[in-house]
């Protein structure tokens, strides 16, 4: 398991057996606590969430490395279960790990990261392994980036919280269901949604000032541009809308590759309109554009040092400006998604039962 | 008609709800407070996409420069001082939206510069940006500058709010406070005014409130029946530096005794309030303050220690006495060590004694809130053999390792019965996973949102003075030698005069 190591510096302890229980794991993780206490009461073990993550073991290493990038965003005691086809017995691999340097006088943070290999028949069952290695009393967290369904369901016994990316199912239908069924039995964290937070939270502002509020309701129609394999988030996006504009959108058609649709609003008839950018190479949103029946259309798109955002008036004149932020990145989406574990969004629900009504 | 403001329906739900564009104008744009704390407040702001949708900076200055050097100027700030690398990309845009206004803060020219500048921002757009003007100049500037914004017709604007955020310190003692309030509140109203404590800022003051209203535990020992007396203190181990231009005309009282220990002392001994809206929360503060009783000149020596630090031993080296820091006149009679107990007489504090202590060059570098119960009644255990059973203490640390701890007593592993004090202890950093912003972060953006909790009222700023203008008044009329204490150590034996029977101050 060498190859799991990635910065050995900073690993505090480590322990491994072959062949082993989840007893035993969970005493080796008291002990290399315990350890950790008697090396000096500076090392403090954080405390935040659990995160279970169901890998296959082949890319186990590429789960590391994303997680790797997640920066601050650690989830204080990380379960990965690596899946091997035909494994039958487990194996384990805990360390505590330190992140940052500490400094004089202050606390050492450390994590608690644990590997345990295991075969596809241990899934079913997964929840009887990993039950006695979480932090009780901690939020805990499932994350399953490659597939696995029968592992997550078994978890959902002692999971609050799921973590899915409905952009890695290519069937947009079919990642909608599974985000429903899965939000009836836990909190969903979906990551196609955080990709569409910083278009939200831009059109919401755009929208804001007293003179501009008025034009919701003018809202007569809609263009999401996305990336390739982010229909979902497209739909999501314009879920999100309908749902706090009170829009009831009808089912979507293809046509030329775009995706149309038609929804009632309050005061009239909104076009919508999905258009996949074939120019974008990472996933999520490209651009929205929104039209008002008085006139007014206002754009959003990616651009350098945040979005560009432009406001074409009825009058003709155009206003350009740059809604400042930086960019994510996907490691960044990660850790959103950890953190947002920890909180609840009201507004996910509602836009994910509108996107998946107008899927046909 | 009244008309009603509409909701904003795609606002539920998001982290950060919107905030209304925005041009800033920082008043001493090139000063030291701009360049380490404001601008890299700012380019964080934006890097987290947390500015205001439209955004644009003015910044005001003396020195006559094109708006290009000031950005040049502004980018080396970010780029020394920012908490984050910053992104090129986004710093780049972000600085593309400023400009420059040259001109001293007396000058009429100037300020038709600037209404011209804002003027622009708010033709390009096509709308009204809100305007807030942030003094960060010398206090004698800021009645200057108000006074200036109202005769240019910039303190109000159709369409759009105008805020005034004025750092600190208001005055330096109850009359100039007065003065300042009323010249500001001639040209403004008090909702248009936010009077920075950055102290109000940090997320572990603000953390205070989460504690004693989030949690059902306290409520029910918080009062005189259960608490035996309060101590806060805010220690420094670092000296004065080359600071003495500032620090020997305010001292340790007005430095961080009027504002930043006050501000803790209140939100300890606040009563809940109704709602968490500025004025509910400030209403709540402003009781505390009124309650406490402001000292006749007579009894500041029984409730008022000052001294200074003499030479001593600070972090293994040898330093110089305060009298001998550099630009420190020989007679100095400035405290750079202060230590009060107050009283706060209403029914929920009556006679317990809240110590305040605060001092340079102490032992070590912390803040903490300590509250110390009462004794249990009546104790059924031998004491003999142990140090035996110790009040229970509940201590909130602000710094350096944000936290909460409570002091238990309990038994000695082995036959005999024997108690000793162990430690309860949270450590906010390993609960949550975020990065605290900085306080001028979140500062800045309640004063272009409007919300004033964390900013002191007017009334709050002249009730603290209320209470400590005796106390400076009583030292200045007070000839001699102040007394010292060494360098490196946990503050003066003087101090100990106001504890009362039973009192221990906590070690530094």
């Amino acid at each position: 398991m060498a190859d799991d190591l990635r910065d050995v510096s900073w690993l505090q302890g480590v322990w491994s057996e072959q062949d082993t229980t989840p007893a035993a794991i969970a005493n080796a993780l008291q002990e290399l606590l315990k350890q950790r206490h008697a090396e000096g009461q500076a090392y403090a073990p954080a405390r935040v969430l659990n995160l279970v993550v169901i890998a296959d073991r082949e890319w186990r290493g590429e789960i590391y490395n994303r997680l790797e990038r997640v920066g601050r965003f650690h989830p204080s005691r990380l379960i990965l279960c690596a899946v091997e086809p035909g494994r039958t017995t487990l194996d384990a691999w805990a360390t505590t790990r330190i992140d940052v340097e500490p400094k004089p006088g202050e606390p050492a943070l450390y994590h608690e990261e644990l590997v345990v290999e295991m075969g596809e028949h241990h899934l079913p069952k997964l929840d009887a392994i990993v039950d006695p290695l979480v932090v009780s009393d901690l939020a805990t967290v499932v994350w399953s980036p490659h597939g696995h369904s029968q592992a997550v369901d078994s978890l959902m016994r002692i999971a609050q919280v799921v973590l899915i990316d409905s952009e890695e199912e290519p069937d947009p239908r079919a990642a909608a269901a599974r985000a429903r069924g899965l939000a009836g039995e836990a909190y969903v964290v979906d990551l196609a949604w955080l990709r569409s937070t910083p278009w939200r939270e831009r059109v919401a502002a755009t929208f804001d000032p007293a003179r501009w509020r008025e034009e919701l309701h003018r809202i007569s129609a809609v263009t999401v541009r996305h990336g390739p394999d982010s229909v979902i988030t497209g739909l999501l996006f314009i879920g999100w809308l309908a749902s706090r504009l009170g829009w009831q959108p009808g089912e979507i058609i293809g046509q030329n590759g775009a995706l149309f649709a038609r929804a009632k609003g309050r005061r009239q008839d909104v076009q919508l309109r999905l258009d996949p950018d074939p120019t974008m190479s990472t996933p999520g949103l490209a651009g929205v554009t929104i039209d008002t029946a008085s006139g007014v259309e206002i754009a959003l798109n990616r651009g350098a040092g945040g979005l560009t955002a432009e406001r074409c008036s009825r009058d003709g004149s155009t206003s350009t400006w740059t809604v400042l932020g930086a960019s994510r990145g996907e490691a960044g989406i990660l850790g959103e998604g950890i953190r947002q574990a920890l909180l609840r969004d009201p507004t996910y629900g509602p836009s994910l039962a509108v996107a998946e009504g107008m899927l046909p | 008609m009244a008309t009603v403001k509409q909701e904003n329906p795609l606002a539920e739900g998001l982290e950060r709800a919107p905030v209304h564009p925005t041009t800033l104008t920082i008043f001493g744009a090139t000063g030291d407070l701009a360049k380490r704390k404001l601008l890299p407040a700012l380019y964080n702001l934006a890097h987290e996409g947390a500015l205001p949708e439209r955004f644009n900076l003015i910044g005001v200055s003396r020195s006559e420069m094109p708006h290009d050097d000031y950005r040049q100027s502004a980018r080396e700030s970010i780029l020394e001082h920012s908490r984050r690398q910053p992104d090129e990309k986004v710093l780049d845009r972000l600085l593309d939206q400023v400009r420059y206004v040259a001109g001293t803060f007396d000058e009429d020219s100037m300020y038709e510069t600037l209404a011209q500048t804002a003027t622009e921002f708010d033709d390009e757009a096509g709308l009204a940006f809100n305007r807030a003007f942030y003094l960060s100049t010398a206090p004698e500037y800021f009645a200057v500058i108000v006074g200036k914004l109202g005769d240019h017709h910039l303190e109000k604007l159709e369409d759009a709010e105008v805020r005034v955020v004025i750092e600190k310190p208001i005055g330096t003692n109850l009359a100039e406070a007065r003065e300042l309030n009323k010249a500001v509140l001639r040209v403004l109203d008090e909702r248009q005014v936010f009077r920075i404590d950055h102290y109000l800022g940090k997320e572990t003051v603000q953390n205070m409130m989460a504690l004693r209203f989030a949690n059902g535990l306290f409520e029910p020992i918080w009062n005189r029946n259960f608490i035996d007396y309060v101590q806060i203190t805010a220690a420094e181990d670092l000296g004065i530096g080359t600071r003495a231009g500032y620090y020997d005309k305010s001292g340790a009282m007005r430095d961080l005794v009027q504002n930043h220990m006050l501000q803790l002392l209140t939100l300890l001994c606040m009563e809940p309030p109704v709602t968490f809206s500025a004025d509910d929360v400030r209403d709540e503060k402003v009781k505390v303050l009124h309650a406490i009783h402001p000292p006749t000149v007579e009894e500041v020596p029984d409730m008022a220690v000052r001294a200074q630090y003499g030479a001593g031993m600070a972090g293994g080296k040898d330093v110089p006495g305060y009298l001998e820091e550099q630009d420190v006149p020989p007679e100095s009679a400035t405290a750079s060590y202060a230590a009060l107990r107050l009283e706060v007489d209403n029914w929920r504090w009556a006679g317990v004694p809240i110590y305040l202590r605060t001092g340079k060059r102490l032992a070590r570098k912390f803040t903490e809130i300590a509250v110390t119960l009462k004794p249990v009644p009546h104790l059924a255990f031998d004491e003999q053999g142990s140090v035996g059973v110790q009040p229970n203490q509940l201590i909130m640390t602000m710094q350096p390792n944000e936290g909460v701890s409570l002091t238990l007593g309990a038994k000695i592993p082995g036959s005999r019965m024997r108690i000793r004090p162990v430690n309860m202890e949270f450590l906010y950093g390993t609960a949550f996973m975020s990065q605290s912003p900085e306080a001028y972060e979140r500062l800045i953006m309640d004063a272009m949102r409007g919300d004033a909790t964390l900013f002191t009222r007017d009334d709050e700023v002249e009730a603290q003075w209320r209470i400590i203008d005796p106390i400076l008044q009583a030292w200045e009329d007070t000839p001699g030698a102040v007394p010292q204490y060494p360098a490196g150590s946990s503050g003066p034996e003087e101090a100990n005069v106001l504890l009362a029977n039973g009192h221990k101050w906590r070690t530094i």
